[in-house]
Parts: C-alpha cells; sequence; structure tokens
C-alpha cells in the first residue's frame, strides 16, 4: 500500500493509529486518580510530541542515514519558526502560509550551511555546523533584536494587523486552519476519564505521519541507498566516480525542512518564538533524541523524542506536596522515608532522571528504544514458537 | 500529611458519571468549564499554578520563590502564624482560601526558557485546570508567559522580573507585576550616586546584551546624565559570556571614572569579580575615587560575589531587615519555617498571591476580568513596600525603591546589604506612556476571561 | 597600543583555560578515541574540589553569642570553625584563606580517583562503540554529575578567593614604560601554572618511556598491543591524567569567577571548538588553538572593534572557527583520518 512493502504498511499503519488515538493512550488513568499526574494526554504535550518526533524524524534522514552528525539543527527549526511567526505577524493568521514559509527559509539556510559544511566530514563537519547554530543564536539574542526580538522573542502583539485577516480593533490575532482555531478541543468523559481531542494536535498529528511517510519512502528509495553508501564508506563510493555532494546536500536541506515544518508547526500552535529555541543544548537534543530511540531506525527518533518530552514536561512537575499524598496511607515515618528517597528525582531533580535515563539506555540497549522494543517483542514470539529459533535478524526500522 | 487532591480532576468527577457526555467547546482548548472564564473552579477547592525555575544557573532563586508560594498558601488557608494577612490593609483574606475555596498547587519548571516556561504553564492551565500562573525570574520568561496568560485567559501574576518591557511595550491586560523595573532603579539611583560620589562624574556601562540589559542601561543612563554625569561609554556584552576580563580592562583606558554594571545573577558575579580583580576600586581617576554600581541587586546572587560586593551602591525590591511591621511579619513566618530569611525574589512572589486572592475576594469572583478590575488602581499597604498603587494603566505596583549598598561587616550570609536609602515612590512614578516604557504605542489590550 | 598590549594578556589568560581544558579533551580524543562528553564536568569537579577544601578547612561548630541578635531577634549563633580553636583565630583564616592553593594537592588525588573509576567503569566499555553511543552515555554522565554537585552545594556560583597575598593588581606598565597596565596577580598566576602544566604533559609524553609508549598507541594501537604492551593500562592512567589536568584547571579557575554547577557545561561547547580547531589528535593544536581563540576573543571584545561590526564579539570565535576550518581542512594541526568518518 501507499508504494510500501507490507511491513513498512504495517509500521506506518500502527503508527497512525498510535498517532490518532493518543488522547486516549496518553490519558490512562482516571481523572482524580493520584497516578493522573502521569497522563500526558493534553493538548500541548501532544502536539510537543509530535512536532519534536518530526524535528528528529528530519534529523534521522541526515544522521541515521549519511552519518554526518549535525550539532546544529537546531537554528533550522528556529529560523522557521521565525519565519512562520512573521508570515503570521504580516500576512494571514492561518497556518498553512505560515509553515510553508517556515519549511521554505529553513530549507534555504540549510542549503547554505549545508553547502558550506559538507565541504568537511566526521567531527569537523559537526563543529562547522554548531559554530552556524551558535552564531545564529548569538545574533537572535542580541544585534538582530529588531527582527527577532532578542530575549523576549516574537509574539502575536494586539498591534499586529495580518494583511489578510479581518480582526477588530485590540483584538489579538489567534493562529487557525481556515477558521479552525489551533486551541479548539472535543472534551470527551467516559467514567472517570476525560480525553482531550484538540484540533491543533491532530493538525500536527496528520503533518507528522505525511512527514513519516516520506521518511519511509526516502529510507526505501535509491537515494536512501545512496545515502547510505555515503555512511558505510565514501571513500569507495568517490573512487567509483560518483560524487556523493549532491547527495548528502540534498539530505542535509530536507533535513533542515524537517526541522523548519517543526519549527512552523511550534509557531502554529504557540504562537510565540525565542532564541534560546536555537541554542546548542537545543541542537544536542535532538542528537539525544535520535540516539535515546534508536539511530537509523524509522520510528526510534519519534520515540526518543516522546520520551525527553515526557520526561521534561511530566516528571518536572511532581512535587513533595504530590509524593506525600502518594504516600499517604503508609505510617508517617515510612511516608517521609519514601519522600526523601524519591525527592531527589522528581521536580527540580528532573534532569538527574534524565541522566540516569541516558546511561542506563545506553548502556543497556545499545540499540536505543527500538531495540528494547524488539527485545521485548522477541521474548514474546519465542514464546509462541518455542520450537523455532527467531528469524528476525534485520532490525525492525 | 496533606491529603488534598492537587489535580483539579476531583471536581470533574461529578460531570463525568456513566456513560460519555461530549462537549464541544470553541475558543480555548483549556476552556473546562460553563462559567463564561478559564477554569472557573468547581468544588471546594481552587488551583494556582506555581512556575518558577527549577533547573539551570537561576534554580536557587526559583526555589526561594517556591518556598515563599507555599508560604502563602499555608497562610492563605488559616495555618501558621498568618505571615502577612495581619498586616495587609485589605482585610478581606481570614485563613478560609479564597472565596471560601481551599487553595491548591501545582509547580512547574521555566527553566528560565520561554519555550520551556510556556510549556509548563500550558499544562497547568489545561491539565491542572490552574486560575491564575505566577513565578519566573527572568523578564524573557515573563513576557512570554503573560503572553500565554492573556491567550488562555487566566491571571498572571509576575515574579521577579525587572525589565521595563514586562509593563511596558509588552504589558497585558491580564498580566501584573508587583516587582520595581529598571526605570525606577535608574531614577531611585541617581540622586543617591550624584550625593555619594558627585555629580561630576564619567560613567561606563557594561551592558548584558538582551533587552532587559538595554533597559537598565538605558534607564539608568538617563537619570544619571539628568544629574549631570557623563556616558563616556557604553559595550555590551554577552549573555554567555564567563570571563568579563577582555572587557574590564579597556575600562583602564579611559577617563571614566564609575563602572556601571547593567549584569544580572551570574553575569553580574562574574562582572563584578573581575572589575574588583583588575583593582578599579583602588584607582584614582581625575582625581577621585573609582566606583563601580550594580543597578539591580540580588542577594541571593550577591553571595557568589563574596567580599567584592561590599560598599557597592544598587537597588532592590526589597529586603529582609525593613523595620515595617509587614516586612518583619514576613521575615519571621519565612525564617521561623526555613531558616533563614527570604530574599527579595520570595517576597514579591508572597505578596503576589496575597494581592490576587484579595482581588478574588473583594471582586467576588475568579472571572478573570473582575480580578484585573479589582486589582486596577488599587491602593495598599502592609505589604512591606510602605503604600502601594497597582496602577490600572500598566498594571505596574508603584511603591518606594530600595537603595543599598554591600555592607561592609556583614554578620551572617543572609546580612549583606544594608539600606541606604528608602527612594519615595513620588520620585521613581513615571506617566504610563513615559517612552522607555513603549511610548504612546503601548497597550494593555482588552482583558480576556477565556472560554 | 596599552589596550592592546592588555588585551593581549587577557587573550593568554582565556587561551590558558581554554588550552587545559582542550588539551585533556585531545588526550582523550587521541589515546582512546572516545568524544567525551563529561569533560566539561570534570573541570566543573575540579574547581568543587577547591569548594570542598574550603568548606572542610571551615567546618565549624556554634557558639551562641547573647551580645547580638540574628534576623529573628534570636541569639545570634556565631560560626567558630575548628581550626580557630586549634591554632586561633586568626592562623585559622589564613589557613582558610589558602584553600584554592592547597586545594591543588587536594584535588590531585580526587582526579586521578575520579579519572579511573569513569574509565574502568563507564568508557573502557565504550571504546568500541559507535561515537553516538559514547555522546549519550558521557552527556548521561555530565548531567548525572553536575545535577549532584547542584543537590550539594546549590546553583548559585559560591565566592573562593585567592589568599589575599595574590589578590592585587601587578603594574605591568612600570616595567615596560607604559601606563595603566596593571594586571591582576592571580591571572597572571593561571597563565603560568597553565604553561607549567602544558609543559608538563608534553615534556611526560616526549621524554618517558611511558610517553613514548602513548604516543605509539595513538598512532597505531594495534601494533603497539601486539608487541606485548598493556596498552589498556597505560591509557587508563592517560584518561586519570587527562582528568588531572581539567581538574587542575578548574581548581584554579576559581579565584577569577565563583565556581558554579553549569561551568562544565558553559565551558564545554568551547571547549570542542578549540580542540577540533586545533585539529584532532594534535596536542600542540588544542594549545595553540586555545590561545588564539582566546585572545581573538578578547580582542572582538573592544569598545572600538564593536563599533565597527557589531555583535561581534558574540560570535567570533564561531566565525574564527568556520574561517580556520574551510581553510584547513583538519584544523590547525590535525592529523589524518582522526574522527574524519
Amino acid at each position: 500500500m501507499f508504494g510500501l512493502n507490507s511491513k513498512d504498511t504495517s509500521l506506518l499503519l500502527v503508527v497512525a493509529v498510535l498517532t490518532l488515538l493518543a488522547p486516549f493512550i496518553l490519558n490512562p488513568f482516571p481523572e482524580n486518580s493520584d497516578l493522573a499526574q502521569f497522563n500526558a494526554g493534553y493538548p500541548d504535550l501532544m502536539q510537543r510530541f509530535v512536532i519534536f518526533g518530526i524535528f528528529a524524524i528530519g534529523f534521522n534522514i541526515l544522521f541515521g542515514l549519511t552519518g554526518y552528525l549535525s550539532f546544529g539543527h537546531a537554528a533550522f527549526l528556529g529560523v522557521g519558526s521565525y519565519a512562520a511567526i512573521w508570515m503570521m505577524k504580516l500576512l494571514t493568521l492561518n497556518v498553512i502560509p505560515a509553515i510553508f514559509m517556515g519549511i521554505v527559509v529553513a530549507g534555504l539556510f540549510a542549503l547554505v550551511v549545508g553547502f558550506v559544511s559538507l565541504r568537511r566530514s566526521g567531527i569537523y563537519f559537526s563543529i562547522l555546523t554548531l559554530a552556524f547554530a551558535q552564531m545564529s543564536y548569538a545574533l537572535a539574542y542580541s544585534v538582530l533584536t529588531p527582527i527577532t526580538g532578542g530575549e523576549t522573542g516574537l509574539q502575536i502583539k494586539p498591534i499586529d494587523r495580518p494583511l489578510l485577516s479581518n480582526l477588530e480593533p485590540g483584538e489579538i490575532g489567534r493562529a487557525n486552519l481556515f477558521g479552525i482555531e489551533m486551541g479548539n478541543s472535543y472534551l470527551l468523559n467516559v467514567g472517570g476519564w476525560q480525553f482531550t481531542f484538540n484540533a491543533g494536535y491532530y493538525i500536527a498529528a496528520v503533518v507528522m505521519l505525511i512527514a513519516f511517510y516520506i521518511s519511509i519512502r526516502i529510507f526505501r528509495s535509491p537515494f536512501g541507498m545512496m545515502l547510505r553508501a555515503v555512511k558505510s564508506n565514501q571513500n569507495r563510493l568517490n573512487y567509483t566516480g560518483l560524487n556523493s555532494k549532491p547527495y548528502t546536500l540534498a539530505a542535509f536541506v530536507i533535513s533542515g525542512m524537517y526541522a523548519g515544518l517543526a519549527g512552523g508547526l511550534m509557531v502554529a500552535m504557540d504562537t510565540q518564538v525565542g532564541p534560546e529555541r536555537m541554542f546548542w543544548t537545543a541542537s544536542g537534543e535532538v542528537v539525544l533524541m535520535a540516539i535515546l530511540g534508536g539511530v537509523g531506525t524509522l520510528i526510534g527518533p519519534v520515540l526518543g523524542a516522546g520520551m525527553i518530552k515526557y520526561m521534561e514536561n511530566i516528571l518536572s512537575k511532581i512535587n513533595d506536596a504530590i509524593l506525600h499524598q502518594w504516600f499517604a496511607f503508609m505510617p508517617d515515618g515510612l511516608e517521609n522515608f519514601k519522600v526523601a528517597i524519591i525527592h531527589p528525582f522528581i521536580g527540580k531533580g528532573w534532569h538527574l532522571t534524565l541522566g540516569i535515563v541516558f546511561m542506563l539506555v545506553v548502556i543497556f540497549l545499545p540499540g536505543g528504544l527500538v531495540e528494547g522494543g524488539q527485545r521485548i517483542g522477541r521474548l514474546f514470539r519465542r514464546k509462541k514458537r518455542k520450537d523455532k529459533p527467531s528469524p528476525d535478524a534485520t532490525p525492525a526500522e | 500529611m496533606s491529603k488534598s487532591d492537587l489535580s483539579r480532576r476531583g471536581v470533574l468527577k461529578a460531570g463525568a458519571a456513566g456513560l460519555a457526555t461530549p462537549t464541544i467547546f470553541t475558543g480555548a482548548a483549556w476552556a473546562a468549564s460553563h462559567a463564561g472564564f478559564t477554569n472557573a473552579p468547581e468544588g471546594d477547592t481552587v488551583t494556582l499554578g506555581f512556575n518558577v525555575p527549577q533547573t539551570g544557573p537561576y534554580a536557587d532563586e526559583g526555589a526561594d520563590e517556591l518556598r515563599a508560594y507555599e508560604l502563602a498558601v499555608e497562610h492563605l488557608n488559616g495555618g501558621g502564624d498568618g505571615g502577612m494577612i495581619p498586616t495587609f490593609s485589605s482585610k478581606t483574606l481570614e485563613g478560609n482560601g479564597i472565596l471560601g475555596k481551599k487553595v491548591e498547587y501545582v509547580t512547574g519548571d521555566t527553566q528560565t526558557k520561554s519555550d520551556a516556561a510556556r510549556a509548563s504553564a500550558k499544562s497547568m492551565i489545561e491539565k491542572d485546570g490552574a486560575i491564575m500562573i505566577t513565578g519566573g525570574s527572568s523578564s524573557g520568561v515573563a513576557v512570554a508567559v503573560q503572553a500565554l496568560c492573556q491567550e488562555a485567559g487566566v491571571i498572571f501574576m509576575a515574579g521577579l522580573t525587572h525589565s521595563n518591557d514586562t509593563t511596558g511595550k509588552d504589558r497585558k491586560a491580564n498580566g501584573f507585576r508587583h516587582f520595581f523595573n529598571s526605570y525606577m532603579s535608574g531614577a531611585a539611583l541617581a540622586p543617591v550616586l550624584s550625593n555619594a560620589y558627585g555629580a561630576d562624574r564619567k560613567a561606563y556601562h557594561l551592558t548584558a546584551d538582551y533587552n532587559w540589559g538595554y533597559t537598565t542601561e538605558e534607564a539608568v543612563k538617563q537619570a544619571t546624565e539628568a544629574m549631570g554625569w557623563e556616558t563616556v561609554n557604553a559595550v555590551k556584552t554577552p549573555l554567555t559570556q564567563t570571563d568579563f576580563s577582555s572587557y574590564i580592562a579597556p575600562v583602564l583606558q579611559t577617563d571614566a571614572d564609575v563602572l556601571v554594571l547593567n549584569h544580572y545573577g551570574g553575569n553580574m558575579v562574574n562582572s563584578l569579580t573581575n572589575a574588583v580583580q583588575f583593582g578599579l576600586r583602588d584607582k584614582l581617576v581625575n582625581g577621585k575615587q573609582f566606583e563601580i554600581v550594580v543597578p539591580l541587586y540580588s542577594r541571593l546572587m550577591a553571595r557568589g560575589a563574596g567580599a567584592n560586593v561590599k560598599g557597592i551602591f544598587g537597588s532592590t525590591n526589597w529586603h529582609w531587615s525593613l523595620p515595617d511591621a509587614g516586612s518583619q511579619a514576613f521575615t519571621r513566618s519565612f525564617g521561623t519555617k526555613y531558616g533563614f530569611p527570604p530574599s527579595q525574589a520570595a517576597h514579591t512572589c508572597y505578596v503576589q498571591t496575597l494581592l490576587y486572592a484579595d482581588a478574588v475576594n473583594r471582586a467576588g469572583s475568579f472571572n478573570p476580568c473582575a480580578v484585573a478590575e479589582a486589582l486596577e488602581d488599587f491602593e495598599f499597604d502592609g505589604l512591606g513596600n510602605g503604600p502601594t498603587l497597582y496602577r490600572g494603566a500598566d498594571h505596574q505596583c508603584f511603591k518606594d525603591v530600595l537603595v543599598v549598598k554591600g555592607k561592609e561587616n556583614p554578620t551572617s550570609e543572609f546580612d549583606l546589604l544594608e539600606i541606604v536609602e528608602v527612594t519615595p515612590v513620588a520620585q521613581v512614578t513615571y506617566p504610563p506612556d513615559h517612552p522607555q516604557m513603549g511610548g504612546a504605542e503601548a497597550s494593555l489590550g482588552s482583558c480576556n476571561p477565556g472560554a | 597600543m596599552e589596550a592592546i598590549v592588555l588585551q593581549v594578556l587577557n587573550g593568554l589568560d582565556k587561551g590558558s583555560a581554554y588550552a587545559l581544558i582542550a588539551l585533556g579533551l585531545t588526550l582523550i580524543f587521541g589515546t582512546l578515541g572516545v568524544v567525551n562528553f563529561a569533560h566539561g564536568a570534570l573541570f566543573m569537579i575540579g574547581a568543587f574540589c577547591a569548594v570542598t577544601l574550603q568548606r572542610l578547612l571551615s567546618l565549624s561548630h556554634e557558639v551562641v553569642d547573647e551580645t547580638r541578635t540574628d534576623f529573628l531577634g534570636n541569639p545570634l549563633k556565631v560560626d567558630v570553625p575548628y581550626l580557630a580553636d586549634w591554632f586561633g583565630v586568626d592562623a585559622a583564616q589564613s589557613i582558610i584563606n589558602w584553600s584554592v592553593p592547597l586545594a591543588i594537592l587536594f584535588s590531585i588525588p580526587i582526579m586521578i580517583v575520579v579519572g579511573i573509576a569513569m574509565e574502568r567503569g563507564l568508557i573502557k566499555h565504550f571504546y568500541k562503540r559507535p561515537h553516538a553511543d559514547q555522546i549519550l552515555v558521557t552527556f548521561g554522565l555530565a548531567i548525572v554529575l553536575q545535577e549532584i554537585i547542584k543537590a550539594i552545594y546549590g546553583a548559585n556560583p559560591i565566592p573562593t578567593p585567592a589568599p589575599p597575598a595574590f589578590t592585587g593588581s601587578f603594574d605591568f606598565g612600570a616595567l615596560i614604560g607604559m601606563e595603566n597596565i596593571i594586571y591582576p596577580y592571580w591571572r597572571l598566576i593561571y597563565f603560568g601554572f597553565a604553561m607549567v602544566i602544558i609543559a608538563g604533559v608534553f615534556a611526560f609524553l616526549q621524554f618517558t618511556t611511558f610517553g613514548m609508549v602513548v604516543r605509539a598507541g595513538m598512532a597505531d594501537r594495534e601494533t603497539v598491543g601486539m608487541l606485548g604492551i598493556n596498552i589498556d593500562k597505560r591509557f587508563t592512567i592517560m584518561f586519570a591524567i587527562a582528568a588531572c589536568v581539567a581538574g587542575l584547571a578548574g581548581v584554579m579557575y576559581t579565584p577569577i569567577n565563583s565556581p558554579n554547577y553549569h561551568m562544565g557545561m558553559d565551558f564545554l561547547v568551547l571547549s570542542f571548538v578549540v580542540v577540533v580547531v586545533g585539529g584532532m589528535g594534535s596536542l600542540p593544536g588544542a594549545v595553540l588553538a586555545g590561545f588564539l581563540l582566546g585572545i581573538l576573543e578578547s580582542f572582538a571584545s573592544m569598545g572600538q572593534v564593536i563599533d565597527l561590526l557589531p555583535g561581534i564579539n558574540q560570535i567570533i570565535i564561531y566565525l574564527v572557527a568556520i574561517v580556520i576550518l574551510l581553510t584547513r581542512p583538519r584544523g590547525l594541526m590535525g592529523r589524518k583520518g582522526v574522527m574524519e568518518e
């Protein structure tokens, strides 16, 4: 189906089903239970999952296929965001031109950066991309303040009157898709559960599915094969008389456009841009997402993105008062003991947990989270047919 | 311990009995109520969102803010010694929560990044049903979260944010700031500086290269120039700079005799330490002793500069050594609970929470527009800064400003600053359309109740 | 002219810190082939060795002073260091004042232990893993280390002044017949210290048998291994030395800027840029690049330069890195084939 082999089709379908049912899957705990703290099914986080999923998918097209490690990918996301918000401030509040502009501008910027950086390989390439990103960040924060808003960034203000809008005086424009505002939601109450179906999320989710589909096509195409050849041995490729640069540059630009798409979507969902979106830690984050999930696999980067964003948004919000509530049924001494044990890992300690998870995953699951999934899968399969050895030697992507 | 149900969802179960009861909302996603505004509290509790930096360089400041919020919640719910509630001039707070509803809270981490701060605030609004968001330790975050709250239709009570922009060009109808700002720092400092150092001085500015730095530089420059000072040079320094030696050294080559460090937090600690290292304070220029000025002091951060702060002038929003009844009550309450005196960040956050609660009580409603109306042009006293006005035109508090100096003989690690002068409010008041505040273009817009 | 001399001094001083960190990073790159994102954390741990020693020396017991009151109006509890009980107040204060220089001795064994523990416990399992995995695991380790320090010491910077004897400034101008060139003693000491360490590391690698074997191992690990030399053990020692260099750089840095838990991350990216600009696998390259970038950064922060090119001080290091990497494919002195794939 869709020009994919059966394995890829089923992967795409699984991802599609998971994405579309995310409001249910991410809200497994009833509203008033203690564990509701772990629910992630609210619009903002769901949007973030898919947006950073797109970002990581795009990063993986470059890193996973060609092996070129860009350490400045956040710059494209940032540039895309700035382009998108200016579209909204000046032209229209409809998100499509904004997202489109984000992709185009990020793509052009990636073309320039890629053209220069791809003259080097290995760590030299990484540092070149890092340097471009850090320069973008530093300039956006300071001297480019008239364009970027500096530290406080850009928002849509009451004085912004986009050309193609008919806002009332003083009304602050809201991002929309032909009148559907990104914030619109449909709430479903079932038993103790409440599920939120958010317009913005579904728009972003559909975009992510398209992006995911394109990424599968790229992975399976002759172009993708060529990129893998670059990764395995660029010298040999060059000796065959092939110039690999156009291929890597194309991959770089595509990957930059994915980042621009993510940036545009971020603005569409939440009309605000700040320069720290381009800081090296943001670039580092997408690298970590890809590695955490599984480099070179199709679904891995999305899982990695989800994992990091989940910890950032859920763990950091657990505080001591909540812990005491959880363990309230215990005798006081034991309760305080438990709280003291868990305390360093939650709230302000969520970074610590993140660091530990990074180390544990890379030590015990060399292929990232995807490998974890495979191992579990294998375990089940082995149980089913004990006599046959598992034939699954190729990594599921 | 507390067995309170911290997720607001406890209150939603009423409407969720049995089968699916779909509801469609247009407008904001977080519209979870039929009362005409975002997150209208149902049941007998109300949830506030405390959004403070818990990681990153301002984590300690954020931790102090959080302590103040927890204290405020305790006092609002009738616990502890009541803190500043007895000294507060408005008497609607009776220890029975807000409008009779018990106060609960959720916390989040801003990471001192706009994106993270907005994500955290959104989760409070969308997931936890917070009716008010407060906190933060930087102006970038304050402006970003304030804009979000405006969009979402909840009240934002700013924490520590000093840039003019928060209630200047980026002011919002749903946002309120108790903390003072760059303009006020400049206006309060200039006369004191001119008295102490003379009216014939040449100033050299080092300015953090971002919005807060710009507004502070401008404010101090204008105020000191009005006193007769001359500005020799103003150099921008990158936010990420850690070693300021290459910015300090050129100062030696000029005939400047005052160095103004428009830096905050870690930048301030490092630039001040470096300036003292270079022997600037032992220097004589034009026959005058060379001096250093730090427009915005943070006691928490000043500790990092150690003995280098001694004798250096700056301004602060509040200090625990203030003798008035409100300050004393708060310091006692905070100090008894945590073992050390509160910072200015803690103070402003505590006060903001009380002011919000009182405004809701006076308005008789949690509706953001009613609350905003109750806060606008509200005059109060007894919260530590003397008589204060919450000006309606820009949602900025007007109150006395403290000019402080690094103490020569501190008795403890908290006793770093001494109050030199309490600048009367009249001297730091400006018209709402002041050019430094965005001029005539700046407008609050209209209040947004969401839903 | 004076301004230029001063900025050269500043550049050498900044360069010292960059060079020391980059030197350690290159040792690990070059010998072990590991991308160590936890190297900044080693620098930070070194700095906190000084803080820890300062805290240890000022371990106190409380004495209630009835004549004074604390902020709550209770009798003031004064912390009296045990050292003061033993040696008298003045002597105790001078010992505490010297905690940073003393921390040099204190930190060496700590850094060696930390280095060996890191290499044996974690890094050695990653020699054959892809660079991506090395990045993830060392980045995770860096986060964990810095969160531990934050949990103990808080997020705010902690003042660790130099001993009073070194707090003044040295009048350079008088020495070379110019006015207004004064430079802080401690920064001069830092520069001198860096030169000694750098010279020491080079001499060690150049003139000892151990160093010779390690250099051979950097060039061709397999052959050295086949010669029956236990190169792994030597690499462990090299890791410990690299940790020591980073740690000492951190100890000595504390009087220049008060240490905080994220100082390692602040230097991390910069030190990678320095190493790569210097050229992968080249120790002299790393040192050279450190000083070069330090000096250029200093010049770019002069008012006159900024007026000419606004924002140049924000980007100078990265701009120079791009120019150098484009004109010299392997940085200043890089070897062919190191981390190029």
